[in-house]
């Protein structure tokens, strides 16, 4: 089995501040994330999902144990740009990570840092576009698209660089239903691509979508499956506050209500064949 | 305390290259007590709309009635206005500013000039009308708690102004389950506690707007294109969807169940009731053998 990402006891402490006490965001955190896999971390606010997506892109180092991101040591200076090309990052806030005000610009701007040559910087950025379908506004200003609109082009910016995994902290959360829609289609793609995608979400019906899904809590992995074996485990989800899908939770009543169905429901498609099979 | 919309419109950079129309001819009408969703694709008008309920801006054309004072009228007083209108942005955990939390919240119902003792009463109140509790955390920095709980805190801080009309612009963006739920029922107990108050929400959130909204308000391209209860809204798939929305996760599997044969209620917008309603129908026996019983066929 090959490992995109490799956590091995890492521990991260947020050092004290004036108004703030130090704290462990990570516990002694062992994870590996294989190559071409689509995994969902999912956890309650301040479980350390967004510090562990940091630690893959070597925006935060661990202060103890160590993070591989494609065999390199994310603490060695010397490959800083290989891990960084190797582990793309696409944040919640699409407002926060555009940085030009042209859309292809925008989208080059990664390679550019690379020092890609621009015939190649040319093709690679009219084959992110492409990628999200987004080619269209290739000379528009990006801060006059919609939230789903920029967010494509961040992601856009992500593949410009070529890397193996992308990691995605709650790409959808301010974004409309079809934003969010056009943003999934897109992670689902870029999987069947062979590109390793982390979704960080609390959407329950996103995480059903990948291969696997990691709940973090207090900094350590509380549980970690297909969605099928963590969203069938409903009560330990609800004891930590989390939801499971529509699906799952109906499945549940209608089970306490007497209804006869199939353990293991977890999509709708699921569900509604279980209650009106098409013959 | 209503609130009437009268044919406003809002056109941002009037005159110039990128003139662009935010608001057009917009009407509605907001009732005592009612509970008001308001859903829309992003740009199609929904913060610009906020913006003028609370007066922050004004609008070319068009009127707006809060009570009986026309909050548009040249040289009107907003800050009787203000003082019945909370407005709780998005990501509101940003605009804290104080050094401790009891002062913070306790910052708008000074500005009302209110006495100390009504003053502290409110900051309990609403701590505690957020989960919170007021000994354990009144002299921390509201700066030192996790997102969430800070969003409430922000939260209380508007509450603790008591207004008649609060509105809320995504407030439960970026929350894990659990706090989500917890902000939305706040709402609901807020809404129940101050008799006849207005709730307005705006929400990506077709789920929440379903269960909570009395009534909805579906704006696109700076119009008005519905208003109505969540079931009128909603039984509108086709056209939601053509505007970028979405019907509720539970009245799309209602869809689902009707064109296969089970007919269940396209309204039932909790879990709870479309258990209940599909376990009624299986039990009817028409469709599917599989519950026991059927002493109600």
């Amino acid at each position: 089995m090959d490992d995109i990402v490799r956590m091995e006891h890492v521990t991260f402490t947020y050092p004290a501040t004036d108004v703030k006490e130090s704290f462990n965001a990570l516990n002694d955190l062992t994870l590996s994330i294989e190559k071409g896999s689509f995994v969902a971390v999912i956890g309650q606010n301040g479980s350390g999902k967004s510090t562990m997506a940091k630690l893959v892109n070597a925006l935060l180092l661990p202060g103890e144990g160590t993070v591989w991101v494609n065999g390199y040591d994310t603490r060695d200076e010397a490959h800083l740009w290989d891990v960084r090309q190797s582990a793309g990052m696409v944040f919640q806030n699409p407002d926060n990570q555009i940085v030009s005000s042209i859309v292809e610009d925008d989208v080059a701007f990664g390679p550019e840092n690379l020092g890609v040559e621009p015939a190649e910087i040319r093709r690679r950025v009219d084959e992110a576009l492409e990628a999200v379908g987004m080619t269209a506004f290739r000379k528009n200003a990006p801060h006059l698209l919609s939230g789903g609109q920029k967010q494509r082009i961040a992601i856009a910016g992500a593949i410009a660089m070529r890397p193996q995994c992308i990691v995605f902290d709650e790409p959808t959360a301010m974004l409309d239903p079809k934003g969010r829609k056009e943003v999934m289609r897109i992670i689902r793609q870029l999987h069947a691509e062979g590109i390793t995608c982390i979704l960080i979400t609390h959407f329950m019906e996103e995480a059903a979508q990948a291969d696997r899904i990691v709940i973090l809590n207090d900094g350590r992995i509380y549980m970690d499956g297909t969605p099928r074996e963590i969203f069938t485990d409903r009560d330990s989800l609800m004891a930590l506050g989390l939801d499971v899908p529509m699906a799952v939770d109906l499945s549940y009543q209608l089970h306490d209500l007497g209804v006869d169905l199939p353990a293991g429901i977890v999509e709708e498609e699921e569900l509604i064949e279980a209650l009106c099979p098409s013959k | 305390m209503s609130i009437e919309v009268r044919n406003i419109t809002h056109i941002y950079n009037k005159g110039l290259p990128q003139e662009s129309v935010a608001l057009k001819d917009v009407s509605f009408t907001v009732e005592d007590g009612e509970f008001l969703g308001i859903i829309g694709h992003t740009g199609s008008g929904k913060s610009t709309l906020l913006q003028h309920l609370d007066g922050l801006l004004k609008p070319d054309e068009g009127q707006i009635l809060i009570g009986d004072v026309d909050i548009t009228a040249p040289k009107v007083s907003l800050l009787a206005v203000r003082r019945q209108i909370g407005l709780v942005f998005q990501y509101p955990e940003y605009q804290l500013f104080d050094e401790t939390v009891a002062a913070d919240v306790a910052f708008g119902p000074r500005n009302l000039g209110l006495g100390q003792e009504e003053i502290d009463e409110r900051v309990r109140e609403s701590l505690s009308m957020v989960g919170l509790d007021y000994e354990k955390i009144k002299d921390k920095s509201p700066f030192d708690f996790s997102g969430g709980q800070k969003r409430r805190i922000a939260m209380a801080g508007v509450l603790a102004m008591r207004p008649r009309v609060l509105i809320l612009d995504e407030p439960t963006a970026g929350l894990d389950p659990r706090a989500h739920r917890d902000v939305l029922n706040m709402i609901r107990a807020y809404h129940k506690s101050q008799a006849d108050s207005i709730i307005i929400l705006v929400s990506h959130n077709m789920n929440d707007i379903a269960e909570y909204a009395d009534r909805v308000l579906v704006m696109d391209k700076g119009q008005v294109r519905m208003h109505g209860t969540p079931k009128e809204v909603f039984a509108r798939s086709a056209e939601l969807r053509e505007i970028g929305l979405d019907i509720p996760d539970l009245a799309d599997l209602a869809e689902k169940l009707l064109a296969r044969g089970l007919h269940v209620p396209k309204d039932a917008f909790t879990i709870p009731e479309m258990a209940q309603a599909i376990a009624m129908q299986l039990r009817g026996g028409k469709t599917d053998p599989a519950a026991e019983g059927g002493e109600d066929a």
